[in-house]
């Protein structure tokens, strides 16, 4: 948003100085002290997350005992969470970038509808199941690179440019499908995604495989530190000589191969491709993020917030799911748990900005 | 520095703690319900017929039952339907996880539903594909399912499958339509069809049914929309439709639900020319054939669900159905859709639902 300043390009900076404004985006909030430092410690900053989540295992121990309490019930869980987590995981780098997308349910549709034509499953019947795969997650990182591109170089709002992939894949979807929900012939391709690896469902393990490398992507690389400058401050960053532009490409390219990966899972649970899968993703994805700390500005969040924000919602619906409880009253759940999160971190925000 | 004063958020406080003791109060106004409720007529309709005794309590059996998102009259009507039924049963210890539109949340209610080991599931799927792979999970785990309305895509997902019949709702439509045609001696009709979410299979099994009726005398649809099961998208496109043809001798409308938005727009252009037929069969539609504003509706039972809960009773306790001689309850059951009109409203009068 803050990138229409048509200033001259400045020359390219020194490294040093390059690499000074990195640290100095990274560091931001690592100097003050006591409660604050604690607060803004890893631990501090998801600790409300942390009793939220337990609060909830609490109330569905309490109301729901061992039905709740039960090692199949903690898998449903997860395997529930996992494909709205890895849009999720995806989303957070999107969002600390200073963008949104609206389209990942779409593209999430879009690329299990591709990955289910009779072209592409009569195709992985004479190679291999794999690619299915291969096709989701292209047609993601596809859709990913339009967008970012109408972003970053048609200087389109985020939002704008998102808005017209919503309605433009999920439209495509449809028409690639025929409106028919496909069926998946390739058994291959149900039995091993939606089946077992060393006694955890797969879904978990490639949930946990992706928020793992989007954590080690986020903090332990340059793409991830360019990341947190571009969305702190995108003029600085452009100064400091990031390549904001092309940056910004790559984190919707990223969330595009997320929404692929996420279409697979689901072609592979549902054992189906249909225009109708992955409706309003977008917002599960955006609140997940909002309340594990992510700002919806731009320059700070982490991906343990958002496994976080994830699980919590999905907790949720699971202890609602066995009160027998409807999903009216879950949605208003749902709306205060928003709300009370975003409120709290705003609190934690303040003093982190007022201290300096 | 560091020290603040809290007073800003203590005032912020006491003023959230003010709007929410006030929306405490406006809470109470809420409620919809009328103050006394008639029970659905399960129990008059009761099933004794065969004298069998399988209304008799048996041993408790726990179902559960999942159906999607009641986001218009005909689905709330299943599951209230279903609820009630449930309930009208002392051996039945119902487990609801109702309402969803997303595949992926039914798939994990019902991976829940076998977690627990219930006896039996009933489910409406969302989309009857999507959910066949937990079907025949939960059936390979020996709980039997109970597929009602929407179609699993394999034959192993469930024990008893029932439905409504779209294909000859459409039939039906067609059928009376012609008849209408040749009693009233209509030269060259215009036949206008609004249909609803014309990517679900349920809508193009009515569209062809009507089709292949109205080929029967043959005449074909004219002009068709389609909206999507709202009040509003109901409005909005027989509103389209109006405009687009002048002169309409039969409309069939697909859904009584997006009906009252259909009957608003007939309203607010001043056209009543045509014999306007509906579909599903809600309270609205039959008040509107006894007031003489609507020739018929076609019958599409909401109480599927709830016959659905009693097969998993009489299946979960090894009992057969009264009134047919087999041991075992059949496999699959599709429910006839009739036309109901003036001559026989007052009979389906009980199966109305609201909108």
């Amino acid at each position: 948003m803050s990138e229409q300043t048509p200033a001259a390009p400045p020359a390219t900076p020194p490294a040093d100085e390059h690499r000074r404004i990195e640290a100095a985006a990274a560091a931001e909030g690592e100097t003050q002290s006591g409660f604050v430092r604690f607060m803004s410690s890893p631990v501090g900053r998801n600790l409300g997350l942390i009793i939220a989540l337990l609060v909830l295992c609490a109330v569905g121990a309490i109301t729901a005992g061992d039905r709740f309490v039960d090692t199949d019930n903690m898998v449903t869980i997860l395997r529930f969470a996992s494909i709205i987590g890895v849009v999720s995981i995806g989303m957070t780098f999107v969002i600390i970038g200073g963008g949104i997308d609206l389209s990942v349910g779409a593209i999430v549709a879009l690329s299990s509808v591709w990955a289910t034509t009779l072209a592409t499953q009569t195709m992985a019947e004479d190679t291999h199941w794999l690619l299915m795969v291969f096709v989701a997650c292209a047609v993601g990182v596809g859709c990913g690179l339009i967008n970012g591109v109408l972003v970053a170089y048609g200087r389109m709002a985020p939002f704008i440019a998102t808005l017209a992939m919503f309605a433009a894949a999920r439209g495509l979807a449809e028409i690639i499908s025929e409106q028919r929900t496909q069926l998946v012939d390739v058994r291959e391709l149900v039995d091993t995604i939606n089946g077992e690896l060393l006694g955890i469902s797969v879904l978990i393990w490639i949930f946990a495989v992706v928020s793992a490398i989007g954590w080690v992507l986020l903090n332990r690389t340059t793409f991830g530190r360019r990341t947190i400058a571009v969305g702190g401050n995108a003029t600085a960053a452009r100064l400091a000589g990031i390549a904001v532009k092309r940056h910004t490409v790559l984190l919707y390219v990223v969330l595009g191969l997320a929404c692929g990966i996420a279409g697979i899972m689901l072609t592979a649970r549902t054992g189906t491709g249909s225009g109708t899968h992955g409706q309003l993703y977008e917002l599960d994805a955006i609140a997940a993020v909002v309340i594990g700390g992510t700002l919806l500005t731009g320059g700070r969040g982490t991906i343990v917030g958002t496994v976080f924000g994830v699980l919590i919602f999905q907790t949720l619906t699971n202890v609602f799911t066995l009160n027998n409880l409807d999903s009216s009253t879950q949605a208003v759940a749902k709306g205060a748990i928003i709300v009370v999160a975003v409120l709290l971190q705003q609190r934690v925000a303040v003093r982190s900005s007022d201290s300096t | 520095m560091s020290v603040r004063t809290n007073r800003p958020y203590r005032r912020l406080l006491t003023s959230t703690v003010a709007v929410f003791a006030a929306g405490a109060f406006v809470v109470g106004c809420t409620s919809n319900e009328p103050e006394e409720e008639d029970q659905p007529a399960a129990e008059e309709t009761g099933g004794d017929g065969g004298g069998s005794g399988n209304d008799e309590p048996g041993e408790t059996v726990v179902i559960g039952f999942s159906g999607p998102e009641a986001d218009h009259g005909w689905l709330a009507a299943v599951n209230d339907s279903a609820i009630a039924e449930a309930e009208s049963y002392d051996d039945i210890e119902l487990r609801t996880a109702e309402g969803t539109n997303d595949a992926n949340l039914q798939i994990s209610q019902i991976e829940t539903f076998i977690n627990e080991g219930v006896d039996a599931i009933v489910l409406l799927p969302t989309d009857g594909a999507q959910l066949t792979e937990v079907a025949i999970r939960a059936m390979e785990a020996g709980i039997p399912v109970i597929n009602v309305d929407r179609e699993f895509s394999s034959p192993f997902a469930a024990r008893a499958t029932i439905l409504g019949d779209n294909h000859g709702m459409g039939i039906s439509a067609g059928t009376y339509a012609c008849q209408l045609i040749e009693d009233n001696d209509i030269q060259d009709p215009v036949i206008a069809e609004i249909a609803g979410i014309d990517s679900l299979p349920l809508t193009q099994d009515r569209s062809r049914g009507f089709a292949e009726a109205l080929e029967a005398c043959g005449q074909t649809v004219d002009n068709r929309v389609a909206a999507e099961f709202t009040v509003e998208s109901g409005e909005e496109q027989a509103a389209n439709l109006l405009q687009a043809a002048p002169e309409i001798d039969i409309i069939w409308n697909h859904d009584d639900d997006q009906g009252v938005g259909v009957k608003q727009a007939f309203d607010n252009a001043g056209r009543d020319e045509f014999f306007f037929i509906g579909g599903a069969g809600s309270a609205n539609a039959m008040q509107w054939i006894q007031d003489g504003e609507m020739e018929a509706t076609i019958l599409y039972p909401p109480t599927q669900a709830a016959d659905g809960i009693r097969l998993a009773r009489l299946i979960a306790q090894n009992k057969g159905m009264s009134d047919l001689v087999q041991v075992e309850v059949p496999r699959r059951i599709v429910l006839n859709a009739p036309v109901v009109n003036i001559d026989n409203v007052e009979d389906y009068l009980h199966l109305g639902f609201e909108s």
